[in-house]
């Protein structure tokens, strides 16, 4: 018997049951673990709006501002009277303006001004700060496996219980000097806030989304298998059911060839001959910004299932991805060389949680002489793989492979830690043997 | 690695010689530190072999131990070492300075200000590397759960008095080692790496003798073959000219000449105990006397040339100017010092096997602080360093082209003038991106406005440190002509969230960590007794 997989079934019957855990649980915490564009902030929304509305106060922690405004404006678009409170810090600008225009929306730097909301949402840091006699029954933590272990110490005191919802593959958090005295401990302070929470509370039930709506057909099962091998998950779309044409014909360069693959098979590498290179690689930088060039000029069309019309691949639907702020500047630059000055350039750690159509990467471990920690990390190549709709374009030097096998991982052991799978080592070999199958060879 | 010190490392390699990472030294060193150079035995951890310890050059204390697994010997090494080095941090706990803290009030819950007692200075530890400070950490953790007899009779091997306390001391200084920037025990190749860049890499740069060959090397040497010589040259016994500097020893030294004069001295031993009489048992005690006296000079013969090795570093480190903000961290390590003497005169137990979540989550945070203050401070103290944050774009200098005034809306206007700067460098400006520039010590605040001439161009608008009038206060805005330097890094640390006391340690991270028993010493097994 064959049974068909409804995506959306199934996306539905893991939501009701995260909301049943935590409408009705008794369990002190919920965690939901969330693939990339799995609906993670949908997800966050409706939990606040129900909870709200059965008449729970509630509180929201997230772990950035630009989350809190995303969050506010979420929650105000689906419910215009729901009176929310936007705890802010005293810093100038501290949040998105386009709050103001919102009538149910309260912003306040003290928490003191907002009781009565239905809802308060703030940073991590910025609750950190707050003092309360009477607890929240409930609070709901956003990205919570990018929030670290102090941090989640300095506002657990604040609620009751809470629902804990994050991507377990995305960028661990990390501390800017050594915490190695602490690995193994339970509330290993550098360790993530998640990680903490269910080693004193391994009871808590825990829910994962099924299905990714952002990433296409071609790209679902690779990212799964290669960062997410113990929890997989699908795509929410089928194969054809979105496409990338190009009006204007390729012209034959390197370039347009693996746009072309990238197009038809969701994937593709542009190789440049092996070498090694300082961390701005000019050839590699520039054809970087020779690949978005290309994607503009050739007026690109991309259809998804969110209409039958298609919609042009404009700048602001592509994106660079990069491991290093020195290689965006340099390819921010080269893009301006180019005329092309509106296409966002980021690190992986400040692409995360965004969505493009088109996403053009530099490949962290490019040029390299040695492959480190941060260059292997899985967290940074798995952000910078999963952030499209269509497809993905990688740009790598040749003899990536064998860095790898060169320098396999030797970070020391540390007693009573949980050893994290995949190792980054296992993730770029099994990304760059999918890639290996789009390869276009090309020599500047 | 940073770009600067790439650069910096290529040209240590091109001249033979090692180059300055810094124009003034970036840590404290007082006037009297104490060195400490110690020797393990190989095979097994922490087992001392013996030290050169003392804050006289000329002078040095040498111990040793002559059978290392013997523990009676090793309790008496400790014990030896407990008479030089507590006496010495005692001799800068009575010289005290009165000095204000903010303290929460018990009754009120309010922060007042009390009047404490600081003291006027603190002992400083210098070790030759990175491995000494494990080691002091190591013998700390070893001694200060240990028991005199005095505090408890029934303890079956009974540490001799004041080792316990020199464990707490030397827990102490291995834990405040971890703050970055603090001074309190330093090692040796660490502080010449921070000041120097030599052609090798950072783990050749480990070995105290090779770092020295290419910062110092002799007359007529390049840096490389004076390294390479530390490293490998041997005499006609196979033994290495330069020894390294431990604790660990080599093989070779190991195998040839410590080995068989324990051997030795563990046959004198025998015999001694062996002895039928007195005047044979007088003979055996000259045997074994010349037996152990054999074992210190082959100590003293490895530790000497390390210990002199430090005292050149130290005499390298002198030269160089102290950086303005280093008596400022040197503060806190005199607050941190004065503090563990309060707990240990109050009758506090030791320090606890490991930390409890608020700890931990405590001293994280301010290592994570002091990690950015160091950084900030010692490109504030430091043309070179700052040269290296222009570099990869966190800072730039300039002229100052043009200053138009201008104020912010509302109803009372400040002051907000738009500054314009010529400047090489090319900072990594976004839009309002908030920069700070050091005004008498203080940090002014601007943010980028616009760039012109392909950000050749840099236009600014000050945001404070102006008074509070209309006008600002003279020598507060940039004039034509002023060379100046911004930073994208801020200069000064705020303080972080208080953490809850750890009685109220939340359920996520386990709940309260429960009654505090007294730490047991570790149980003695089977290896304790051989």
């Amino acid at each position: 018997m064959t049974t068909v997989f409804d995506p959306s079934a199934a996306a539905a019957r893991a939501t009701d049951a995260i909301l049943h855990d935590t409408l009705h649980g008794t369990a002190r915490g919920v965690v939901v673990d969330s693939p990339p564009g799995a609906g993670k902030s949908t997800l966050v929304v409706r939990a606040a709006l129900e909870l709200a509305e059965a008449g729970h106060p509630l509180m929201v922690v997230a772990q950035t501002n630009a989350q809190v405004d995303d969050l506010v404006l979420r929650l105000a678009e689906k419910n215009p009277d729901l009176p929310v409170g936007r705890l802010h810090s005293s810093d100038s600008d501290p949040y998105d303006k386009a709050l103001d225009d919102l009538p149910s929306v309260r912003t306040s730097a003290k928490a003191g001004d907002l009781a009565g909301q239905a809802v308060v949402l703030s940073t991590a840091a910025k609750w950190a700060h707050v003092k309360v006699d009477e607890p929240w029954r409930h609070a709901i933590v956003d990205e919570a496996y990018q929030m670290r272990s102090d941090a989640l110490l300095a506002v657990a005191g604040l609620f009751e219980r809470a629902l804990f919802v994050g991507d377990p593959g995305q960028l661990d958090p990390f501390a800017i000097v050594g915490s190695e005295q602490w690995a193994g401990l339970a509330y290993d302070p550098s360790a993530s806030a998640v990680t903490t929470l269910l080693a004193h509370n391994p009871d808590l039930p825990q829910h994962r989304l099924p299905v990714s709506w952002r990433l296409p057909a071609s790209a679902a099962p690779l990212v799964s298998d290669a960062f997410y091998p113990y929890t997989p998950f699908r795509s929410g779309t089928g194969p054809g059911d979105r496409t990338l044409a190009f009006g204007v014909p390729s012209d034959g360069s390197g370039p347009d060839r693996v746009i072309d693959e990238a197009a038809e098979s969701g994937w593709g590498l542009l190789e440049l001959p092996a070498r090694h290179t300082p961390r701005t690689d000019p050839e590699a930088v520039r054809a970087v910004a020779t690949v978005v060039r290309r994607l503009l000029d050739r007026a690109g069309a991309a259809t998804s299932e969110r209409s039958a019309a298609s919609s042009p691949l404009t700048a602001d639907r592509i994106a660079v991805g990069t491991a290093h702020r020195d290689q965006a500047a340099a390819i921010r630059s080269a893009l301006a060389d180019q005329g092309v000055p509106d296409v966002v350039v980021d690190t992986a750690n400040r692409l995360q949680g965004r969505e493009y159509d088109v996403t053009v990467v530099l490949h962290p471990l490019s040029g390299r002489p040695d492959a480190t920690a941060f260059h292997l990390e899985t967290g940074r190549l798995c952000v910078l793989a999963s952030r499209h709709r269509h497809a993905c374009i990688v740009v790598c030097r040749a003899g990536v492979t064998d860095l790898l096998d060169d320098y396999p991982s030797t970070e020391p052991v540390q007693l009573g830690t949980v050893v994290k799978f995949p190792d980054g080592w296992e993730a770029n070999h099994a990304v760059l043997a999918h890639l290996a199958e789009h390869r276009v060879v090309w020599q500047p | 690695m940073s770009l600067i010190s790439t650069l910096a490392r290529l040209e240590a390699v091109s001249t033979g010689r090692a180059q300055p990472a810094a124009t003034v030294r970036h840590r404290h060193l007082g006037d009297r530190p104490l060195v400490f150079v110690p020797l393990t035995t190989a095979g097994e951890a922490g087992a001392p072999l013996g030290a050169l310890v003392g804050t006289d050059r000329d002078a040095p204390r040498l111990l040793a131990v002559p059978q290392p697994r013997d523990r009676d010997l090793r309790f008496a090494f400790l014990a030896e070492l407990a008479d030089v080095v507590l006496p010495y941090v005692d001799s800068y706990a009575d010289a005290v300075e009165a000095a204000e803290r903010t303290e929460t009030d018990p009754e009120t819950g309010k922060r007042v200000k009390v009047e404490v007692d600081l003291c006027a200075d603190a002992p400083q530890l210098i070790v030759p590397s990175r491995a000494g400070i494990d080691l002091v950490r190591l013998l700390g953790r070893s001694m200060r759960f240990r028991r005199t007899a005095e505090q408890d009779p029934e303890a079956p091997y009974p540490a001799p008095p004041r080792v316990p306390l020199l464990g707490r001391w030397l827990t102490h200084f291995g834990e405040r080692a971890r703050v970055p920037g603090s001074s309190l025990l330093l090692a040796m190749t660490d502080v010449l790496g921070r000041h120097w860049v030599t052609g090798q890499s950072t783990l050749e740069d480990q070995h105290l003798g090779a770092l020295l060959a290419w910062i110092d090397p002799p007359q007529g040497v390049t840096g490389a073959e004076a390294a390479l010589r530390a490293e490998l040259e041997r005499d006609a016994q196979g033994q290495l000219t330069c020894p390294p500097a431990g604790p660990a020893t080599d093989p070779a030294f190991d195998n040839k000449l410590l080995a068989p004069a324990i051997e030795r001295y563990d046959r004198a031993r025998t015999a001694l105990s062996a002895a039928e009489d007195g005047l044979e048992a007088d003979d055996r005690l000259g045997a074994l006397s010349a037996a152990e006296r054999e074992i210190r000079d082959l100590v003293l013969s490895r530790t000497r040339p390390t210990w002199d090795a430090v005292w050149r570093g130290l005499d390298l480190l002198r030269e160089l100017p102290e950086g303005a903000r280093v008596e400022e961290r040197w503060t806190r390590d005199r607050w941190s010092f004065t503090g563990h003497r309060d707990r240990v005169l109050a009758g506090e137990p030791p320090q606890p096997r490991r930390d409890d979540a608020v700890t931990a989550a405590n001293k994280l945070a301010t290592r994570e602080r002091e990690q950015a203050r160091l950084e900030a401070q010692e490109a504030l103290d430091d043309p070179l360093v700052m040269a290296g944050r222009r570099l990869s774009g966190e800072a730039f200098a300039g002229e100052v082209t043009d200053v138009v005034m201008a104020y912010s809306e509302g109803k009372r206007p400040s002051p907000r003038p738009l500054v314009t700067v010529r400047t090489d460098d090319r900072p990594y400006l976004g839009e309002r991106t908030k920069v700070y520039r050091s005004l008498g010590g203080k940090p002014q605040s601007a943010e980028f406005v616009a760039d012109e001439e392909d950000g050749a161009l840099v236009v600014l608008r000050i945001l404070d440190k102006m008074g509070r009038g209309k006008e600002p206060e003279p020598g507060s805005v940039p004039e034509k002509g002023d060379r100046i330097c911004f930073t994208l890094f801020e200069h000064e640390q705020r303080g972080g969230a208080k953490l809850p006391d750890p009685e109220e340690t939340p359920w996520t991270h386990g709940g309260p960590p429960g009654e505090a028993a007294l730490e047991a010493a570790d149980p003695v097994t089977e290896e304790d007794v051989l």
